[in-house]
């Protein structure tokens, strides 16, 4: 073989490998770069569960309920973090817990904001709560809501007088269960007056809607939560859960029973939507979506024609009642009330009989 | 609902929402029980204004219990994402909309006329499956030498990539405007299209390795005692790989130089002897050599001289 002489030009031989590699890395990236047009590929999913997915976060003309995503700052006291968990629970079906700490998000500074973008963005929330606490803000707690996965507007709150949900006694029966949806009452001239606190009402009503729904079963109502403008800044939040009591008419008598979490929050920081934002984010289409009815044909002779698919039916193949001895009713109550007054142990006795 | 005090609520019950605008604490609370006292029951007037209103909603029975239609909420809150934007049409729909081309619906089930039989559109046993066809009649327009049903073949491919290209533009197009359909990214693949110009291949593991052992031979010492950079192999040197014997035998051990010596020996002097010599072959290469050495030079190298050639002026210099 013929031997290949390199001029050193005064690298060593190691340094000569390393430039080697180096040079040839260096060619296909300049390659790359030389080409204007850049060849794109269509990439769709292969799975149809990936693609229920991608449809279900696509925007749309009606809306799913909006998710919230819970967070942690740098340090968090006890009354932060038990305000985020307590919340997490509330919010059970629709929020997303991250235990934790996350120290380059700023809510309210111009890059701190990219790492919340993103997380928005992954689990597809559009509300956030992020607590922190700092010998400025103690107890801090940020709400804010996206649009477009951009943040859209922020508002902070101070947690003052929190008591925690275990801290309330009440009779388990009335515990409100997961998910249900909840009805939402503010008080005060506070929520009309002052723009801050217009904008908490606002932010609240967001947070705690869940879906909007269109049939509503009535027995399911079982929560409220209470928002009361006690001052200019301070607005004292409670969850309650509802007790109906029977009045002479069809509406029932309410009562109202703390079980949930109280605390008083107090207003520090806030900022809004920039207008254009906001009239973008607040529009919505008159449109209906139109719902494809099948099976109904409008005729001009006959009028509305509706067709009407009854599978075949085999009259050789119709399955009968059973009427075998032992599934018969009597016997099965029979066999139950039995083993009900003897207990368990002697059902083994019975068996072997 | 109207109190004494002439407070309306605010109440949106597709929301279940209700606000009271008017109350005003009567006097500073004294206690935090009192206070709270107080709003719970500010929010239970409100929760049953609400819930009178949704009561007397008309109600259907179902499984769970009674339903009622809530109607849709009136407070306006902003949306989550954009609203969708309208997709900007495809080129053939813009051709379709110009020359006013209907769109009609195609069954599953053709009528083959081949077969006389009635044969699915697309799949297993279709209507006119490639494979399938026995005779391609000649048109005048046909070169000789070409394979109809190659040519059917590779026009179709050469349609299935135009379209594939139709289709990546007009999604381009879309998401220029916005409007990429949900399931569909667009990303850009590694390395552009290069017509002529052969891919790059990336330098595998082995590759590397014998290059830099070719600058290692540049070296003083023949890259032997380069230093290594952590984890590479040792330089695989090229050519033979000699084992010298040692000059002076190991005590105990087999005098290697002796036995080699021994070895070729035996075999020049045992019985057999005339077997190991191929003595045609040893005749043939000993002429050949002699050969050589005569014409002073390789046959094959240099063209053969003609004697009979004489040499134009060669006397008539030397007089």
């Amino acid at each position: 073989r013929k031997r290949f002489e390199v001029k050193t030009l005064g690298f060593s031989s190691l340094e000569l490998k390393n430039l080697i590699f180096f040079l040839g890395a260096v060619g296909r990236v300049a390659e790359v770069a030389g080409k204007s047009s850049v060849m794109m590929e269509i990439r769709t999913p292969k799975t149809h569960k990936a693609k229920r997915v991608l449809e279900k976060r696509a925007p749309k003309l009606v809306e799913n309920g909006k998710k919230t995503l819970i967070l942690h700052g740098t340090k968090t006291s006890a009354t932060v973090s038990s305000v985020l968990m307590e919340l997490y629970r509330l919010k059970k079906g629709g929020a997303i817990k991250y235990s934790r700490r996350n120290e380059n998000i700023r809510p309210f500074e111009s890059g701190g904001e990219t790492s919340l973008e993103f997380f928005s963005l992954k689990t597809d929330c559009s509300i956030f709560v992020y607590g922190s606490h700092t010998k400025k803000r103690p107890d801090n707690l940020v709400l804010g809501r996206m649009y477009d996965h951009h943040v859209y507007d922020l508002i902070e709150v101070g947690i003052e007088n929190f008591k925690s949900l275990l801290s309330f006694s009440y009779d388990k029966k009335i515990a409100p269960h997961e998910g249900s949806k909840p009805f939402i009452c503010f008080t005060g001239e506070g929520f009309e007056n002052v723009p801050e606190l217009k904008q908490l009402k606002e932010v609240l009503t967001d947070l705690f809607r869940g879906e909007v729904v269109e049939n509503l079963n009535l027995t399911g109502l079982d929560r409220a939560y209470i928002c009361t403008a006690v001052s200019p800044t301070k607005v004292f939040l409670t969850h309650c859960a509802i007790k109906l009591k029977k009045s002479g008419t069809i509406v029932p008598r309410i009562e109202l029973v703390e079980v949930g979490p109280s605390m008083d929050l107090v207003i520090r920081r806030n900022r809004l939507p920039n207008e254009g934002l906001r009239k973008e984010a607040m529009k919505s289409s008159k449109d209906k979506p139109k719902k494809k009815v099948k099976n109904v044909d409008q005729d001009d002779v006959l009028g509305k024609l509706g067709r009407v698919y009854i599978p075949e039916q085999e009259v050789g193949k119709i399955p009968l009642p059973d009427k075998s001895k032992g599934v018969k009713r009597e016997r099965r109550e029979g066999k139950v009330k039995k083993n009900k007054e003897e207990g368990s142990a002697s059902k083994k006795l019975k068996e072997s009989e | 609902m109207d109190t004494e005090m002439d407070q309306i609520y605010q109440i949106d019950v597709g929301n279940l929402l209700a606000f009271n605008p008017n109350h005003r604490f009567s006097s500073a609370p004294s206690s935090r029980e009192e206070l709270v006292k107080e709003c719970v029951t500010e929010g239970t007037k409100l929760v049953q204004a609400i819930a009178d209103t949704l009561f007397n909603f008309p109600s259907t029975e179902s499984v769970d219990g009674p339903l009622v239609q809530l109607p849709p909420p009136t407070t306006k809150l902003p949306r989550e994402k954009h609203l969708p934007r309208p997709k900007p049409p495809t080129k053939w729909e813009e051709f379709a909309l110009k020359k006013g081309i209907q769109k009609r619906k195609k069954d599953k089930i053709v009528y083959d006329e081949t077969t006389d039989k009635f044969k699915r559109r697309h799949g297993y046993d279709r209507v006119k499956d490639d494979n399938d066809i026995p005779i391609i009649e000649a048109k005048a327009s046909d070169e000789p030498g070409e394979d109809p049903f190659a040519k059917r073949l590779d026009d179709k491919k050469k349609r299935v990539d135009k379209q594939q290209q139709n289709r990546l533009q007009n999604l381009k197009s879309a998401a220029k405007a916005g409007a990429l359909p949900s399931h569909v990214q667009l990303a850009a693949s590694a390395l552009p299209i290069t017509g002529t110009k052969a891919q790059p291949k990336k330098l595998g593991k082995e590759e590397l390795g014998d290059v830099a052992g070719l600058a290692a031979t540049s070296t003083a010492s023949g890259g032997k005692f380069d230093k290594k950079l952590p984890g590479e192999k040792p330089t695989k040197k090229q050519g033979k790989h000699h084992r010298y014997l040692p000059v002076v035998p190991r005590y105990g051990w087999v005098d290697e130089e002796k036995e080699q010596t021994n070895k070729v020996l035996g075999k020049l002097l045992s019985k057999h002897s005339h077997e190991i010599l191929n003595v045609g072959k040893a005749i043939n290469m000993y002429n050949d050599k002699k050969e050589k050495k005569k014409s002073g030079r390789s046959d094959k190298l240099k063209p053969k001289k003609d004697i009979t050639k004489k040499k134009p002026y060669a006397n008539k210099a030397n007089k």
